[in-house]
């Protein structure tokens, strides 16, 4: 439609060319500008995928490690001495001269002090404990010589494990030594059960994330316990019944505000009260389930407020009509209608408890605890704190560990939202 | 009777239209929402600087027929036009057509009257300026003065040019938009039900401003109300279930329709 | 017909429950009252023993060491400049990030992409805001600083393993949903009769969008970018993992620097004795920040609200 003249000049109308040049360059700023948008959202989905590969890159690695055969004479001079095969003595015995002794019948070459040191690491220095669990189980191997898998040092797993040309902090006769292992089909990868098995440990090699896990869990039930009902009963308070003044328009300002307050202010909170006031102990699971409850609370206010609002009028009305009591309209009608959207809006707040790290420090649930928790009372750490910790740790073969555990963690949480996702689809109601 | 693509017999006898040509010819034009069809084979011809009103009950798809005038069914999600609409001879939905251009040669005034949060001034302003009919302020001043004054606004607003449109009353606020529609210049002027949310005097204002723009741009009004059809318009098209019933001289539908449904439509049979 | 009275059993029940809603609904109340109470009740103590003015205005932080001789059982300066100009150095590189991005990006999602798209992108999006914080941290540590640190050598840069830029660039990152997803909705909220104005004019989408829309919708942008700001302020574990202890009065962010929450989490774990000045500091910093934020949050919920009241 370019050549029609216009009909009614006036002064200061352009001509027809440069009209053309002004809609040619209007149709440039359009396209640019829909690629500014366009380059926005691809910059923040290839952050998206940059971090999550790079974490994926660093722990899938970890769902195995390296292990190591050896021939382990369960010498009985060693073990039971006095022959009395009483558990408390065997419990206390050298079972990792066992594993240095098979060392260096392996390796016979290892002659001096500074050999033998780096011999042994080859082996995790905690593999003793593996053969003491088997002796104690079954005192009847005492005296056999069998071949038993144990864990390698993490410089071995690390060395063994990395891409490139490097041989890490290994020296060069450990090297050699682990070529021959490799040689021999003595040294393998296997399924790291240690890593899903077992609680924290100084060496990376033996550290494991049931712990943290357990501990995350313990926290989680007392979060869902302490915020849940509070939280729904509260907002179906302010939703249904609290008359419209002063006060609940305070008390409603007062939540939207505490949900955007820092996540480490909670933790000065508990820390102030719960700890110093009320004196619960720290680390516990307790503790940390309730500072993560109340951080929790108004997401759950907000959301179950959100679901009420949803219901339609009509329903309340229908239920008033046949005379019903406000109480049996919330309870018997509203309520139950409005349960997918509040779980919904509670399994998130859940999902964000269990990533939440600085409140927990300050409470105290960054302590190195190696034993399982099995109460609410015993300290314990969470997942998200026990990454925290081992993103710390100097030794390379915590930094697997770490990405690893940060896989899991994710996870957790994809379960988590994709459970919400699912539940909201499924009881998505129109009205 | 009389066969609606032949409006060229209408010139002859007829004592409103001297020699009008064409300005808008649509031939078979069917639009369609996702699965649902608006319009059915609508032909019809509107005649230039004539005031041509489309009436019928709701739903009818008058105002579908409207937004395909300007192309802004493009903007609806799943709707899908087909059939020739030429304006000027153009095919207007010609992949060449600069869809930017057309809007501005065929403006259009929203059923509730929808100013910028902006002043007055950079709500009459702003189609000038992003068309670039005028680029130093001195001419667009005067520019936005003309188009103020063509609607009788400019008296009301002279001394409050800067505050903000949204300020003014309803009857305002709709003189505003169609100050700010003239503004660009545009040869046809689509009018969707402009008086529906406006009392009767405002209403009666801007019938009588229909009737003083009607000799400088071809206008296309779509109306619920009839009486205001019989004030306003030279020419009536009828619709009724997505199909052009009856189209005519104003004064023949409303005082001897050919089709049955039509004469219901009139007398308040339905609708 | 007549009507029986309520059973006495049923209202004396109701009347409990609804005590109970009540006593549930004044908890949030309580918190809020319980950590402005406790962080006061510290922070007091705190000022007791480091004057108000050395806290606000001084410009040397490092609670080992006595700002002057005569302080009496003091044992550090906690002059809190230094972490003001941290915190606000790291949180203006990662609103330099989130702002523009977030903003972009909810303008696609609003304007441009199509439904299926939308519905598509919209969940990615969401899913940086669900990554726990900890895991950015030893993103940025681990990843981007020494990216930034080599990437500084090799073109003769000093840059610092702990930058304050790779720490912001990070923060940034997460922060983009926040921005994007509360500017999405102010434009959505746009009225469409507004945009059918400007299209029936001959606009362009972009001239729409530029010269309608987003005039239109400034205040809730404005408020999302407040409360992007408010939540980096507030951040805790990628400032920990990723930027540096040490007090460092500086503008340069290829540099380390610390902020209020890196030194709050590293004065209170670790041996500590519960009423020293070390320990009280750190309430006092909490104190700080949550003041800062608080004022942020509710001028940026009023300003989204009173943008609301408009166009619904």
């Amino acid at each position: 439609m370019t050549d029609i003249p216009n009909k009614t000049p006036t002064t200061g109308v352009q001509g027809s060319n440069s009209a053309l040049r002004n809609a040619k360059r209007r149709q440039r700023a359009e396209r640019r500008f829909r690629f500014y948008g366009f380059a926005g959202v691809v910059f923040a989905l290839g952050c998206l995928a940059i971090l999550l590969t790079s974490l994926t890159a660093r722990g899938v690695t970890a769902i195995t490690h390296s292990k190591i055969q050896l021939e382990i004479l369960f010498d009985e001079t060693v073990i039971d001495p006095n022959g009395t095969r009483d558990e408390d003595e065997m419990s206390r015995a050298d079972y990792q001269g066992l594993v240095k002794s098979a060392l260096r019948e392996l390796f016979p070459d290892a002659n001096s002090r500074r050999d033998k040191k780096a011999l042994y690491k080859l082996v995790s220095s905690q593999a003793g404990l593996s053969l003491r669990d088997m002796v104690l189980q079954d005192p009847s191997i005492i005296g056999e010589k069998r071949a038993i898998w144990l864990i390698a040092g993490d410089d071995v797993d690390v060395f063994r494990k990395q891409t490139s040309a490097n041989t890490g902090s290994l020296k060069k006769k450990q090297v050699s030594w682990v070529r021959d292992l490799e040689a021999e089909g003595l040294i393998e990868n296997q399924f790291n059960s240690q890593f899903f098995l077992s609680g924290d440990s100084r060496e990376p090699e033996m550290a494991g994330i049931l712990g943290a896990v357990m501990g995350s869990f313990l926290t989680l039930l007392v979060c869902f316990v302490a915020s849940f009902p509070v939280g729904v009963l509260a907002a179906v308070y302010l939703e249904e019944f609290a008359p419209k003044n002063k006060i609940s328009h305070i008390i409603e300002v007062n939540i939207n505000n505490l949900a955007a307050v820092p996540s480490i202010v909670f933790g000065l909170l508990g820390l102030a009260l719960l700890l110093n006031v009320f004196g619960l102990p720290r680390s516990a699971p307790v503790v940390g389930g309730l500072v993560l409850a109340l951080m929790t609370l108004p997401t759950i206010i907000i959301a179950t407020r959100a679901a009420l609002k949803a219901v339609p009028p009509s329903i309340r009305e229908a239920a008033y009509g046949l005379g019903a009591s406000p109480m049996q309209v919330t309870f018997h009608h509203v309520v139950p209608l409005s349960m997918p959207g509040i779980l919904t809006g509670s399994i998130i707040g859940m999902s964000q408890a269990l990533g939440e790290t600085a409140p927990l420090l300050l409470i105290g649930m960054v302590a190195f605890i190696v034993d399982i928790p099995t109460s609410f009372v015993d300290p314990a750490t969470t997942l998200p704190v026990q990454i925290f910790i081992w993103a710390d740790s100097p030794e390379r073969g915590f930094m697997e560990k770490t990405a690893a555990a940060i896989l899991v963690l994710l996870a957790f949480l994809l379960c988590m939202n994709l459970l919400a996702v699912i539940l909201r689809k499924k009881f998505e109601r129109k009205y | 009777m009389k066969d609606i693509t032949m409006t060229e017999n209408l010139s002859a006898a007829d004592p409103v239209v001297a020699d009008a040509p064409i300005k808008i010819r649509a031939e078979k034009v069917n639009v369609h929402y996702s699965d649902k069809q608006a319009l059915f084979d609508v032909s019809v011809d509107l005649l230039e600087k004539q005031v041509t009103s489309l009436i019928g009950p709701s739903g009818c798809g008058k105002s579908t027929f409207l937004r395909c005038l300007n192309r802004m069914n493009d903007v609806v999600e799943g709707c899908r036009v087909s059939g020739g609409l030429h304006i000027n001879g153009l095919d207007i939905n010609a992949p060449s057509t600069d869809v930017v251009e057309l809007r501005r040669r065929v403006g259009m005034v929203f059923q509730k009257p929808n100013p910028f949060p902006k002043s007055i001034y950079d709500n009459v302003a702003y189609g000038i300026r992003i068309h670039k009919l005028a680029t130093n302020k001195a001419d667009i001043d005067q520019m936005v003065e003309e188009s103020l004054k063509r609607v009788g606004l400019f008296d009301e607003v002279a001394d409050r040019l800067q505050s903000p449109g949204t300020g003014l009353s309803g009857g305002q606020q709709q003189r505003l938009c169609i100050a700010r529609a003239i503004a660009v210049q545009p040869e046809v002027l689509l009018m969707d039900e402009p008086c529906s949310a406006l009392d009767p005097i405002a209403t009666a204002r801007i019938e009588g401003l229909i009737d003083e723009l009607r000799n400088n741009y071809t206008i296309v009004i779509v109306t619920h109300s009839m009486q205001q059809a019989a004030r306003v318009s030279n020419y009536t098209a009828f619709f009724h279930l997505g199909v052009i019933e009856e189209f005519g001289e104003t004064d023949q539908v409303f005082t001897n329709p050919t089709e049955e449904r039509t004469r219901a439509y009139i007398t308040g049979r339905f609708g | 017909m007549y009507v029986t009275l309520k059973s006495a059993a049923r209202t004396n029940g109701e009347r409990m429950i609804l005590g109970i809603l009540i006593v549930c609904s004044l908890v949030a109340v309580l918190t809020t009252a319980g950590i402005v109470f406790s962080l006061l009740f510290e922070t007091l103590q705190f000022f007791q023993t480091v004057p108000f003015f050395d806290f606000i205005f001084g410009l040397h932080w490092s609670p080992q060491t006595a700002i002057r001789e005569d302080q009496v059982g003091a044992s550090g300066s906690f002059g809190v400049i230094p972490l003001l100009v941290g915190t606000g150095l790291i949180s203006l590189i990662a609103m330099l990030i989130a702002g523009p991005v977030g903003l972009l990006s909810a303008i696609y999602l609003a304007e441009y992409a199509s439904g299926r798209a939308r519905a598509v992108i919209k969940p990615l999006l969401e899913i940086l805001a669900g990554i726990p914080t900890v895991v950015y941290g030893f993103f940025a540590a681990l990843t981007v600083g020494p990216i930034f640190r080599n990437g500084g050598d090799a073109i003769g840069l000093s840059v610092s393993s702990e930058s304050a830029l790779a720490a912001g660039l990070v923060m940034g990152v997460m922060i983009i949903p926040i921005v994007s997803s509360l500017s999405d909705d102010v434009i959505s909220a746009v009225p469409r009769s507004l945009r059918e104005g400007s299209l029936g004019l001959g606009s362009t989408k972009s001239e729409m969008v530029k010269q309608v829309v987003l005039p239109a919708a400034i205040p809730g942008i404005v408020g999302s970018l407040l409360l992007g700001t408010s939540r980096a302020i507030g951040e805790t574990m990628i400032v920990v993992m990723a930027s540096g202890l040490a007090a460092n009065l500086t503008a340069n962010p290829l540099q380390s620097v610390t902020t209020i929450t890196v030194q709050i989490v590293t004065l209170l774990t670790g041996d500590q004795e519960f009423d020293s000045p070390k320990t009280l500091s750190a309430f006092a910093l909490g104190m700080l920040l949550f003041t800062i934020t608080l004022c942020l949050n509710v001028i940026a919920l009023r300003v989204v609200h009173k943008f609301r009241e408009k166009y619904d």
